[in-house]
């Protein structure tokens, strides 16, 4: 009984070393990359077109217009980023139905590796839409004092996001060996339903999260007006 | 532990080597295609945009050669009908024209038959008049006749009117010819002084009278002086005689021109 695929250790060498996490993430990236691949060889402009086209492109479109209701006018700027999170997390816990498979995002540094790239993402997209120095200047909002509450804000949400994942995946992988264990037959069906249920409300929630992060960092901060002198007087 | 760091870099590196993936194979050729859709759609509807124009505008100008061809056509009808009925006219006046030199041409003709046919007859009675006339009075004539011939002469020579009577007494008077008195037939001596008494008495002088006889006279007896006359012949009642069949004859072909009118007026 092990609480992480971390664990799974196929090879080592010194600090090099090949766990479960990272062979089902390639197995996962290479199934999503090849299935694209496959899919996007012969793409139709016309009327007609694929059945995998379409679902392709309902994902692709949907992806982007979840990102632009959350505010980001410009969704294919942040398709790459917050669809591959979306896309990643949910055929994680998607492949939970195939035997054998241990989703990679029940490991913490999985999902500890996708907070800190949301972590770093925050901060870069919203440098590259305001300016190195509107972006820092944000942390001094609305005083100075505020600043170490903004920073341990930041830390804090990025730790959230990680164990908040790999807790629910951890847990729902956990329950359903439990459950074997305890009543072999029907019932582990239907709580690997629900867990195919919670794992893809978890690739939402991590993807609409980081979206909201990014959104909140790339937001135009308009300069209040100062008060009217005239007026005063 | 639960964070394995070396994991934590590796999955850092895998997921953006699936961000690469991904942008490559999956978003940016789904987003072209899409795009490429959507452009193709908008060049659909503006490419149906300009055929429906197209397609408009030649209706409008077709609708308009229509109406201008209909009214075209309207003219034409108007004025092939006028035409006709022009033409109509002149064939109706052409034919009438026709029909009434026709009309005349016959009347003229049956006028030209009927004046030779009256013509004819008066030429045939006057001459059958004349020939039965010419041999009762060659049968009759005889002292008696001739007598009573003169006799008759004498009788108009008094009983002659006033004016007729002046007239000859000045055309006696104006010559010193004598007057000529002509007849059918000799005349006995006895007749020539009863003519030459009854002249004398007539005009109250001494006329002289030269006697002398004419066969185409006809029975009858003229006399003849500085251009005037006085006769009684024969002649003059076959010249009555004409002259009643004359008027029996244009009696007769009036109602026969009268009818051939009416027939062409109900004609036309």
């Amino acid at each position: 009984m092990h609480l992480s695929p971390d664990q799974i250790i196929f090879w080592q060498h010194g600090f090099f070393k090949l766990n479960a996490t990272i062979a089902y993430t390639w197995g996962l990236m290479f199934v999503l990359a090849v299935g694209s691949k496959l899919v996007t060889r012969r793409l139709s402009t016309g009327h007609q077109r694929s059945r995998w086209q379409n679902l392709l492109e309902i994902i692709v479109t949907g992806i982007a217009n979840q990102i632009k209701e959350v505010g980001l006018s410009q969704p294919e700027k942040y398709l790459g980023f917050l669809g591959t999170l979306f896309l990643f997390v949910a055929m994680a816990s998607l492949f939970t139905i195939v035997p054998g498979y241990e989703p990679p995002t029940g490991s913490l540094s999985t999902t500890a590796a996708l907070a800190i790239c949301v972590f770093v993402a925050v901060p870069l997209f919203g440098i590259e839409k305001s300016g190195l120095g509107a972006y820092l200047r944000a942390y001094l909002k609305p005083t100075v004092i505020m600043l170490p509450f903004n920073i341990i804000s930041e830390i804090s949400r990025t730790l959230a996001l990680a164990v908040r994942l790999f807790g629910n995946m951890m847990s729902g992988t956990m329950i359903l060996a439990i459950l074997l264990t305890i009543t072999p037959f029907i019932f582990p069906i239907v709580m690997s339903a629900l867990g195919l249920l919670t794992g893809m409300v978890q690739a939402y929630i991590f993807s609409i999260l980081a979206t909201v992060y990014i959104a909140a960092a790339t937001r135009v901060r308009k300069p209040k007006p100062e008060p009217d002198a005239s007026i005063e007087a | 532990m639960l964070i394995d760091w070396f994991t934590v870099g590796a999955q850092v590196i895998n997921f953006l080597i699936l961000v690469w993936l991904l942008k490559r194979f999956l978003y940016k050729p789904i987003l072209n295609a899409i795009d490429a859709r959507e452009k193709r759609i908008a060049k659909e509807l503006a490419d149906a945009d300009a055929r429906k124009a197209e397609a408009q505008h030649e209706r409008d100008t077709f609708q308009s050669k229509n109406e201008a061809f209909e009214q075209q056509r309207a003219t034409l009808m108007t004025q092939a009908k006028d035409e006709a009925k022009t033409e109509r006219l002149r064939l109706l006046d052409e034919a009438r024209q026709a029909a009434d030199s026709l009309s005349a041409k016959r009347q003229e003709t049956l006028k030209n038959d009927a004046h030779h046919l009256n013509q004819g007859i008066a030429r045939r009675t006057q001459q059958e008049v004349f020939a039965i006339a010419r041999k009762a009075l060659t049968d009759l004539a005889g002292a008696s006749l001739e007598e009573r011939m003169s006799g008759v002469f004498i009788c108009r020579l008094r009983a002659m009117d006033d004016q007729t009577k002046e007239s000859l007494a000045v055309a006696l008077k104006s010559t010193s010819d004598p007057a000529l008195v002509r007849s059918a037939f000799d005349l006995s001596e006895a007749q020539h002084a009863a003519i030459q008494n009854a002249l004398n008495e007539t005009f109250s002088a001494e006329i002289h009278v030269r006697f002398e006889t004419a066969p185409d006279l006809l029975c009858g007896i003229e006399i003849t002086t500085n251009g005037q006359k006085l006769a009684w012949s024969i002649a003059d009642y076959l010249v009555s005689l004409q002259e009643g069949v004359d008027e029996l004859l244009k009696e007769k072909s009036q109602p026969e021109e009268k009818s051939a009118q009416g027939a062409n007026e109900q004609g036309t």
